[in-house]
């Protein structure tokens, strides 16, 4: 999912948490609301691999330009919303989840990180796993450090090949080069998206479970390895 | 109601490992200092060291610095990983020849073969504070500020894989206090998914203005150095610290991960569960990995962290789980090392399997009442065979990791 402006009031929310949730959180937890009711599954029984580069963007810069300041004065609520598993927590919380939730960052390989993680809990537990990556922009002057284009969350339910109802077969490689050349996407904007913003280089591997064929994908890890997707469909 | 998560880890060796804390640098000066227990906890000063620059607001609050990370200087082919967290990510490295340890260890396996998972919880965070006030009139950060080697999480981990040459899958996990205990399980998963063949794991969280604040905001900073379990304890003392163990699938090794359970609280972002529901079933998840009953638990390292809702909740669970079992909280040694807190924790209890050794609960001198878990104010000296070390956080994130001195007797490389 994509949003230029506010995320989306997640439905998950009960309205008290709704408003202490950052956008962050919120764009999180409705792309894991969509992939939930997608894969017919109850929250309550799936782990789940959270991961962004960024967090909470706007509350790392909240909390800098307070500091910066001199105004010691930090919020509770924006403290606890600072940590980098807040939608992971406030995702839980929502669904009422006791089983494992992780926060994963690997810098523009974050989502690749969470896709293996994700994939290697499911066959280990036997379960489907839920995944989340989800990045926002920073405030300025962040901004400039770190340009990263929209505000994207992509959400994907990953299961042992048993799973019954299972769009499309993923097998994981590293076989590949050490500095890896992402897939790219034909479109030129959409290309620009993707490079733009971590959670979009993931764009490539959701063309490809879009398309429902055969096909490979090159996915960057974080140290710049290659992970090799390769996609067929059920 | 199922268990906790649990990740099978038979035959996951330990096969090095290293801390530095405001206790000093390296295994055998933590061991030194838990055994004579001499505190690295010191009065918080506005204008302390890790702030030299900043006045720094008023608190009232002991912190656990680790001296010297002002002359610490990265390799110059890293510099632009320079900031208070990398530099005692570099320091604690060096401690205990671990970086040597894990570099053969990569030449053994094979760089690709070889993950690096770091915990951390603010990652370089105190250098965009700095940034931040040396802005320009136009509000831009300096040119030498460098977002992805410093504040992105990654930057530690970045850094340790480039220092030990490892180029497996190297990420940051950063669930609060439990993201270096759950390290563990993530390379054990990856370990046994025959994905790697060796990690190396840790956790790094330095001091900083934004926790300081933040904690001091939630009222949960004591003005004493810190009294976990006591009936008194009125908070947490905030450390930093470094630490990393070395994982690889060996049968020679003298300490084994032999599970680790992880769990979420679903209660509240910021305190945790009243009767410790996720603890219990972080604890239970750890057993039912190692394959271990409740009665095999001789030693347990607390997350104890003095607040007064952390202590009465896992101290009940604990005792429901795991009965009478020996337990106690190391932080009135370092203080509370947030991200660091679950490899550090991990490592006194790897410290007390291999010496024979159970460290007491500094500062503190009468155990809550509150708190039925049996816990050991003194030091005390014992054989033991397994020890569970809990780590729990914001978000109600929870992880119990357990170590034992024999490979589980689940053993299985399959």
């Amino acid at each position: 999912m994509r949003t230029d402006n506010a995320a989306p009031a997640s439905g998950l929310l009960p309205p008290a948490e709704r408003r202490r949730a950052t956008p962050a959180t919120r764009i999180a937890l409705t792309a894991a609301q969509q992939a939930l009711i997608h894969a017919g599954l109850d929250p309550i029984q799936v782990p789940a691999v959270f991961a962004s580069s960024s967090g909470n963007p706007d509350i790392i810069h909240d909390i800098c330009a307070m500091l910066a300041s001199g105004d010691y004065q930090i919020s509770p609520t924006k403290f606890h919303n600072s940590v980098h598993n807040a939608a992971s927590g406030y995702y839980s919380i929502a669904v009422g989840s006791h089983r494992a939730v992780t926060s994963l960052c690997a810098l523009d390989g974050t989502a690749t990180a969470a896709l293996l993680e994700a994939a290697v809990q499911a066959i280990e537990a036997d379960t489907p796993v839920l995944m989340v990556s989800y990045d926002l922009p920073y405030p300025f002057p962040l901004s400039e450090a770190r340009p990263t284009v929209d505000a994207w969350a992509l959400a994907l339910v990953v299961a042992p090949a048993t799973f019954e109802r299972a769009i499309t077969q993923l097998r994981l490689s590293d076989e590949g080069a050490r500095d890896a050349v992402d897939t790219v996407l034909a479109n030129p904007l959409l290309e620009s998206i993707r490079e733009g913003n971590p959670t979009a280089r993931m764009l490539t591997l959701f063309a490809a479970l879009a398309q429902s064929g055969a096909s490979e994908v090159v996915l960057r890890q974080g140290n710049g390895r290659a992970l090799r997707v390769s996609t067929v469909a059920c | 109601m199922h268990n906790g998560g649990c990740v099978k880890a038979a035959s996951v060796a330990i096969s090095a490992f290293t801390a530095t804390t405001a206790v000093g640098r390296g295994h055998r000066a933590l061991l030194d200092a838990l055994k004579t227990r001499r505190s690295g906890l010191k009065r918080y000063k506005a204008r302390s060291d890790f702030e030299l620059d900043s006045a720094g607001p008023a608190l009232d609050t002991w912190i656990g610095e680790v001296e010297g990370l002002q002359s610490i200087t990265l390799p110059e082919q890293w510099a632009r990983y320079d900031c208070r967290n990398n530099r005692l990510a570099w320091l604690g490295l060096q401690q205990d020849e671990f970086l040597t340890t894990a570099r053969a260890a990569v030449e053994r396996y094979g760089p690709a073969r070889v993950a690096v998972i770091i915990g951390t919880s603010t990652s370089g965070i105190e250098q965009a504070e700095r940034a931040y006030r040396e802005r320009d009139a136009e509000g831009h950060l300096p040119q030498s500020f460098s977002y992805a080697t410093t504040l992105n999480n990654f930057s530690a981990p970045a850094l340790v894989a480039h220092a030990v040459g490892a180029t497996g899958p190297t990420f940051a996990i950063s669930t609060a206090c439990s993201s270096s205990a759950k390290v563990f399980a993530a390379a054990a998963r990856l370990m046994r998914a025959g994905w790697i063949d060796a990690a190396v794991v840790g956790g790094v969280d330095s001091l900083c203005m934004t926790t300081l604040c933040g904690f001091s905001a939630l009222e949960l900073l004591s003005r004493d150095p810190c009294r976990p379990y006591d009936a008194a304890r009125s908070g947490i003392s905030i450390g930093e610290g470094a630490g990393f163990a070395l994982m690889e699938m060996r049968a020679d090794a003298p300490v084994y991960l032999l599970g680790a359970g992880e769990s979420s609280d679903a209660h509240h972002m910021s305190t945790p569960h009243p009767q410790g529901l996720g603890a219990r079933l972080a604890m239970r998840g750890a057993l039912s990995a190692a394959g271990l009953a409740p009665e095999s638990i001789d030693y347990v390292n607390l997350h104890g962290t003095a607040t007064r809702s952390n202590d009465s909740a896992e101290g009940r669970a604990v005792f429901d789980v795991l009965g009478s079992a020996a337990s106690s909280s190391t932080k009135g040694w370092f203080g509370h090392l947030l991200g660091a807190a679950g490899i550090v924790e991990s490592i006194v209890a790897l410290l007390a399997l291999e010496n024979g050794f159970l460290p007491g609960t500094l500062n503190t001198t009468d155990v809550d009442p509150d708190c039925p878990n049996t816990v050991l104010l003194d030091n005390a000296t014992c054989d033991i065979s397994v020890a569970l070390s809990n780590s729990f956080g914001f978000g109600g994130s929870n992880c119990s990791v357990v170590f034992g001195r024999e490979p589980s007797a689940q053993s299985s490389l399959s």
